[in-house]
């Protein structure tokens, strides 16, 4: 089978479908973790996700990527450090409280923290915040290498520098393979991993799909020795994720990470490809990050990056097999969560391939799911 | 001084954006000169720093007259005060104005505004905001310093690092030295070097003779700059300098500090000649492998670049209205080239942003001045260039990115067995060029041992800048003018 693209999601694939025992390619037009893998951050989250099926994909992602750990773990900077979402007010905290209650049920582990308790789990954190969660399963990874590792560990056959340029069908109308700028790959299933131009690639095939981007900026500090030991966040993060606006959120999300610099992310605004560098929106990143440490006020934003999240009208990705066209899978449109999401997208796109049934149910994320919707 | 002058930001002291201060400021523009240095003169007129009460800063500059010809006509706009010069501003990032969603914050949309973003001091933990109708980048060049085993050794300094000890401190860097790599750079750094006391035992430069001749029409159109060089040709001489061309730096050796180097000749296919290593005792080994232009405030802009430097127009604007670009951010090619396009833009930005357009009879000449040294600087970076294999000396175990500690090995892996096809890969699997330069000691470096493409990397902002700065800015221009 072929895989088209090798940002972190095709990556899992082709590790997950390799596994299996298919035979895999994984081609892309950049490098490895070219597209947006290498332009955003390693969290790998359950705390932020809404009881529903992107909270099911989740779980079953976090328990991969621990499995995945025992080989590849020092290698792809994984740390299980855990998720700590903090509340500035008490309202705030009876909100991310519901919404904690509501996430256990479906099998997080949560462990609440009371406002006297929050220095010290996170000894710089601002004074008077109200409280917060503690997500023990909230992990991370650094993408590019993790794409990289997964690739490698794949034993698929990598093929970057080649760019798809139609999906084969044959007179059945059932995949073929790919045609490529540099010759045919011929195979009879193609995964579309091609994240923000998943829509793209699903065209090539002849069938819609509404990938977008929305953009986001992080800010990267210089060095510093292990301060902030938790993800930390402020709880209306959670409102931003889901939300729908196209205008800019920007809720502080701050990390240290193995290499030494704070990570600040990250923005959300819906503008296209634009990357022009936006002030306001670092301003707003920076503020919200000093909010949760002060201490970070003297400390220097080395560099800023931006990249372009892959996302669907729905919020939740296009996985699985797509019954317009015989022999197309997608895996695309994870949109702030492609990394965390990444490995069981994999394991259930090789579920779907080898004709087994997924463990987890298809539906929610079926890719013909806004055909239907602009028909009906 | 009328208010209603339109208001020019000059980022750079240097030759070009002198020139282009002097020529805006005499159109009726008022200029806001910005530096990062604490005195005019960018990096060819480096000042000594008063304090030292250097008799003959003279003896380090050749163009001496030029110098003062500059120096007493921005005074004298600094006195009329159509000059404004701040020094120690370090620019971090221009911003147009326009707000979150893209709308232009100001009621005329055909006049966009400018508002430059500078750290202050050496502390640099305040900052101010500077308001301008438009923005003249005249950022300069930075040294290219390529690796080899040893390069990282206590004495080994980059050749601009060595002139800018003499020009600006005055201090000998060291007493046995050597000055290697390639470039017209070398050249004043072993006869300033020889002049300042120490023994410069070899010039080592990896182009040879042939180079040069294969280029020798574009070259002979610049005769004054062909006296230049044969004027260091004699200062060589004079100070019994040894010239090594094609000639290359395998290795520096030492254990706690540099004690010797090894070098060897070129052969036909730009590797070293066998048998030809000769080691070299030496405490001091000055390196460089050419320049590249600054373009981090250009590319923040959103400014076309032009491969490594921010594309012009024959006026030196650039694809961003009211934003202008001259010397060697535009390409590099010497202080002389850096004066006639910064008269040219200074002339072209003053005429612009009174809505005019520049009188294309009366530039000519610096037009002309600047066709030819374009063409000479072509020329010349045409023949000066690295070893063709020089990645292949470089050793696994030889550090390429500083900051970050990478070594070779690591750079090949990511690009043999993970798969990193371009810099910006390499970069993230590596972390090479992610440290405190950004890359900018170590890009070239790293791309060549990768054997990638170079591409610059956007960075910004151009500063480190702390978070609290960021979130609150006490730097707020004021809301109208
Ligand atoms: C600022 C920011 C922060 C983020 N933080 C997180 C986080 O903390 N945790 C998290 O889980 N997620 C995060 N994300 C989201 C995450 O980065 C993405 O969801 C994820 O990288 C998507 O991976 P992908 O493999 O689907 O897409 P990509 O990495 O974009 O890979 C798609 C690949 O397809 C290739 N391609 C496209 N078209 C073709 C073609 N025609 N032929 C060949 N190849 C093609 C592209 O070159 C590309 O390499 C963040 C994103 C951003 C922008
Ligand atoms: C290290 C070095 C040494 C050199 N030595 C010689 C020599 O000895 N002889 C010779 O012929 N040529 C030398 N050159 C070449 C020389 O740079 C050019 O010939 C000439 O100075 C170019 O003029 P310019 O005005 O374009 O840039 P520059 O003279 O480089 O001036 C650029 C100015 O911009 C300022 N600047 C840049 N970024 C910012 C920012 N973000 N904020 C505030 N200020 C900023 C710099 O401080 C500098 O003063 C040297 C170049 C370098 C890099």
């Amino acid at each position: 089978m072929v895989v088209v693209g090798a940002g972190m999601v095709g990556a899992a694939c082709a590790l997950y479908a390799a596994r299996a025992g298919l035979d895999v390619i994984l081609v892309d037009r950049g490098p490895v973790a070219g597209g947006t893998t290498g332009a955003g951050e390693g969290n790998l989250l359950v705390s932020d996700k809404e009881p529903g099926p992107e909270l099911h994909l989740a779980l079953l992602s976090a328990r991969l990527w621990g499995e995945l750990a025992q080989e590849l773990g020092t290698a792809v900077e994984y740390e299980p450090k855990g998720g700590l979402v903090v509340a500035s007010t008490p309202d705030g905290l009876t909100a991310l409280a519901r919404l904690a209650a509501g996430q256990r049920a479906a099998g997080v582990r949560t462990v609440p923290v009371d406002a006297s308790e929050l220095r010290s789990l996170e000894p710089h954190l601002a004074p008077g915040l109200a409280g917060g969660v503690l997500y023990p399963q909230d992990a991370q990874v650094m993408p590019t290498l993790a794409a990289a590792h997964l690739a490698r560990a794949s034993g698929a056959r990598l093929e970057t520098g080649r760019t798809v340029t139609r999906v084969l069908r044959g007179a059945d109308g059932a995949v073929r393979g790919v045609r490529t700028d540099r010759g045919d790959l011929l195979a009879p299933a193609v995964v579309n991993a091609a994240g923000t131009w998943g829509g793209e690639v699903a065209a090539l095939a002849g069938v819609p799909l509404p990938v977008l981007p929305r953009r986001g900026f992080v800010l990267v500090t210089e060095p510093l020795p292990r301060r902030v030991r938790h993800k930390v966040y402020a709880a209306d993060y959670v409102a931003d994720v889901a939300s729908d606006s196209a205008a800019l959120q920007t809720s502080p999300v701050v990390e240290g990470t193995a290499a030494g610099p704070v990570l600040i992310g990250a923005s959300r605004e819906r503008v296209g490809f634009d990357r022009s560098f936006s002030l306001p929106v670092v301003r707003a990143l920076a503020a919200g990050a000093t909010r949760l440490f002060p201490f970070l006020d003297d400390v220097r934003v080395m560099r800023t990056y931006l990249g372009f999240r892959p996302y669907l009208p729905d919020h939740l990705p296009a996985l699985g097999p797509d019954p317009r066209v015989p022999g197309l899978f997608h895996a695309c449109g994870h949109e702030g969560a492609g990394i965390g999401l990444a490995t069981g997208s994999g394991q259930l796109i090789a579920q779907a391939l080898t004709g087994g049934t997924p463990e987890l149910d298809l539906t929610p994320f079926r890719p013909d799911r806004f055909a239907e919707e602009a028909t009906a | 001084m009328s208010e209603r002058r339109p208001v020019l930001a000059v980022i750079g002291a240097g030759p070009a954006g002198l020139a282009a201060t002097l020529a805006a400021a005499a159109r009726g523009v008022r200029v806001t000169l910005i530096d990062s240095g604490t005195q005019a003169g960018g990096q060819f007129y480096r000042q000594p720093a008063p304090g030292l009460g250097a008799r003959r800063p003279q003896a380090l500059h050749h163009q001496w007259r030029t110098w003062e010809r500059l120096r007493t006509g921005l005074d004298t706009r600094l006195a009329d005060g159509r000059v404004t010069h701040l020094t120690d501003h370090h620019v971090c990032w221009v911003e147009r104005d326009s707000s979150v969603e893209g709308e232009p914050v100001r009621d005329d949309p055909a006049a966009p505004g400018f508002t430059v973003h500078a750290l202050l001091g050496p502390e640099q933990r305040e900052s101010v905001a500077i308001r301008a109708h438009g923005v003249l980048l005249a950022t300069g060049a930075y040294e290219k310093v390529l690796p080899f085993p040893g390069w990282t050794l206590p004495g080994v300094v980059t050749a601009g690092g060595a002139q800018a000890l003499l020009k600006g401190g005055l201090t000998l860097p060291g007493r046995t030295a050597v000055v290697a790599g390639t470039g017209p750079l070398l050249l004043p750094v072993a006869t300033g070097l020889a002049a300042a006391g120490a023994r410069v035992v070899a010039l080592v430069e990896s182009a040879g003779p042939r180079d040069f001749v294969r280029r020798s029409r574009s070259l002979a159109g610049a005769p004054d700059k062909l006296a230049e060089g044969a004027g260091y040709a004699a200062r060589l001489l004079r100070h019994r300098v040894s010239v090594k061309a094609r000639h290359t730096v395998l290795e520096a050796h030492g254990v706690e500090r540099l004690e010797s180097v090894t070098v060897a000749a070129l052969g036909p296919d730009g590797r070293p000649r066998p048998g030809t290593a000769l080691r070299l005792p030496c405490d001091t080994l000055a390196v460089g492998h050419g320049l590249l232009p600054h373009t981090d405030l250009a590319d923040g802009l959103g400014c076309r670049l032009d491969g490594p430097a921010v594309r012009v127009d024959d006026e030196q604007r650039t694809d961003v209205p009211g934003v202008w670009a001259a010397g060697e951010s535009t390409g590099v090619g010497g202080a002389a080239l850096s004066l006639a396009e910064g008269h040219l833009a200074g002339r072209s930005a003053a005429a612009r942003l009174h809505g005019t357009a520049p009188d294309p009879a009366r530039r000519t000449r610096a037009a002309r001045t600047r066709t030819r040294l374009r063409a000479f600087s072509e020329g010349l970076a045409g023949a000066f260039a690295p070893p063709a294999h020089w990645a292949e000396l470089v050793t696994d175990e030889t550090v390429v990115c500083r900051c970050e500690e990478v070594t070779a090995g690591a750079v090949r892996e990511a690009v043999g067995s993970l798969g990193a096809g371009d810099l910006r890969t390499v970069k993230l699997l590596t972390r090479a060029g992610m440290g405190w330069c950004q890359g900018r000691m170590c890009e070239s470096g790293v791309a060549g041992v990768a054997g990638c493409a170079a591409t610059p990397a956007r960075r910004l902002p151009a500063r480190p800048v702390p978070l609290g700065m960021l979130a609150a800015p006490t730097d707020d221009p004021p809301p109208a003018r």
